[in-house]
């Protein structure tokens, strides 16, 4: 196998990319050598030696603890637990939210065999604990999987005492009424409020 | 091949970036899996477990996995998602449903069955945990391991059935019960259709008993035999269904 075809053959795997839009990947990035070749692959050598979880909140970052977790200037009294880091990211993102993370790595699944110990459940009830939080945000997803997990580690922070909360579901910005499910619309009905 | 059919989804598993590959439970075609698309369009998720959908199966042949496109048909899980006890049995059901059962086998009495129970969790109904416990015994049958509790395997008698044999499934009556009761399945009174003895002082104590029983044949016969065992949250049910009975009685 040549080096471009191990080339076109790793970028294939990568999410949303098939063999014939890495055949087109490994040609743009062979024509621009110097712009992107390069810097890109000193980039990827760069991630895959510094880039690790964050021993605290389970973040990407090549610091330890992460940039979140290290800003002075974050709530350390507010904990927002998510999934994964991809919706960490979607989180910052909305840049609504000052407090820090927890990135518990899963949903509880059966089916997958993914039981209460594969995800970062205990250490958030230690970080709870030990950091004194006053709110935890279970920002799960509004799936079944993902509101299983939130009412399971719910149960576990129940004696730390902190105030859970979770995120509200209903009509999203720009959405049309027209459009959304028979759920959401329930969702949007009963969590309604005064208007004005 | 394409079929078109009302369905109840039990599974999603994620495949890539904007697809799953769903479970979905029909009464005409059983429990059948197919790769579903996410619609950005419209919202971009995927219905959730539980709910009914009019779902159109196409494949170039019968053996392949094939495409799925699934319109929801109301909402029942958004009902339930925010009850922790709930969603146990919801979850549960879901996982039993395709753990136990072959695919692409109709078995239409057990789909109408999953219907009304989904709805009942959906409305909170009274009876929802008695109902979730019927299912399992429907369940059991569906598979060929039916229970007969229609008389006592010792005497004959159709009155007075308090328990169950584990060896043979069948009910016993309290008096030829009395010698072997720690051999045996206590039987809920809300199993023994009428026929059964007193219900317990504790509503609890039969739904403990219900899920004891239909839970040790469902794991010997069914799970065991193919390495497999009950669901967690089907573990925990009991427990869950005992402290959810402190705060709110339920009539049986």
């Amino acid at each position: 196998m040549t080096e471009l075809e191990r080339l076109i053959q790793l970028l294939a795997k990568l999410p949303g990319l098939g063999p014939r839009s890495a055949r087109r990947a490994a040609l743009h990035l062979i024509d621009r050598r110097e712009q992107l070749l390069r810097p890109l692959a000193s980039a990827l050598t760069e991630a895959a030696e510094r880039v690790k979880a964050c021993s605290a909140c389970g973040n990407l970052d090549t610091r330890d603890p992460c940039g979140i977790c290290a800003d002075p200037e974050r709530d350390g009294t507010a904990i927002c637990v998510v999934e994964d880091v991809r919706d960490l990211w979607a989180l910052e993102r909305a840049g609504a939210f000052r407090g820090r993370y927890h990135v518990l790595g899963g949903t509880l699944s059966a089916l997958d065999g993914r039981g209460p110990e594969s995800l970062r459940i205990g250490e958030l009830v230690e970080r709870v604990r030990a950091t004194g939080a006053a709110e935890v945000i279970l920002a799960m997803n509004a799936t079944v999987e993902g509101q299983t997990t939130a009412h399971y580690v719910a149960e576990r922070l129940e004696p730390t005492g902190a105030k859970l909360t979770r995120l509200a579901q209903g009509v999203p910005l720009g959405g049309e009424l027209d459009y959304l499910d028979d759920g959401t619309l329930k969702a949007a009905l009963r969590a309604r409020r005064p208007a004005g | 091949m394409e079929w078109s059919a009302e369905a109840i989804v039990l599974s999603l598993r994620k495949h890539g970036e904007n697809a799953v590959v769903a479970g979905l439970f029909t009464r005409e075609h059983g429990r059948h899996a197919g790769y579903l698309r996410a619609r950005p369009a419209k919202g971009g998720g995927w219905p959730l477990v539980g709910n009914r959908v009019r779902a159109t199966w196409r494949a170039r042949l019968s053996e392949h996995l094939g495409h799925l496109t699934a319109e929801p048909l109301g909402d029942r899980a958004g009902e339930i998602l925010d009850d922790p006890l709930r969603l146990a049995v919801l979850r549960t059901l879901a996982a039993l449903t395709e753990l136990c059962l072959p695919e692409r086998e109709a078995h239409p009495a057990l789909f109408d069955a999953t219907d009304v129970v989904l709805d009942a969790l959906a409305r909170d109904a009274a009876d929802w945990p008695q109902a979730y416990i019927r299912w399992e015994l429907g369940l059991l049958a569906e598979l060929g391991y039916g229970l007969d509790l229609s008389h006592c395997a010792s005497t004959g008698a159709t009155e007075d059935l308090t328990h169950v044999s584990p060896r043979s499934g069948r009910a016993v009556s309290a008096a030829a019960a009395e010698p072997y009761l720690d051999k045996l399945l206590r039987l809920p009174a809300f199993l023994a259709a009428g026929r059964g003895g007193p219900a317990a002082n504790d509503p609890a104590e039969d739904l403990k008993a219900g899920l004891a029983l239909t839970g040790f044949f469902l794991e010997r016969r069914v799970l065991l035999p193919h390495n497999q065992r009950l669901p967690p949250d089907r573990d925990r049910l009991a427990e869950r269904l005992a402290r959810a009975n402190e705060n709110t009685v339920r009539t049986i």
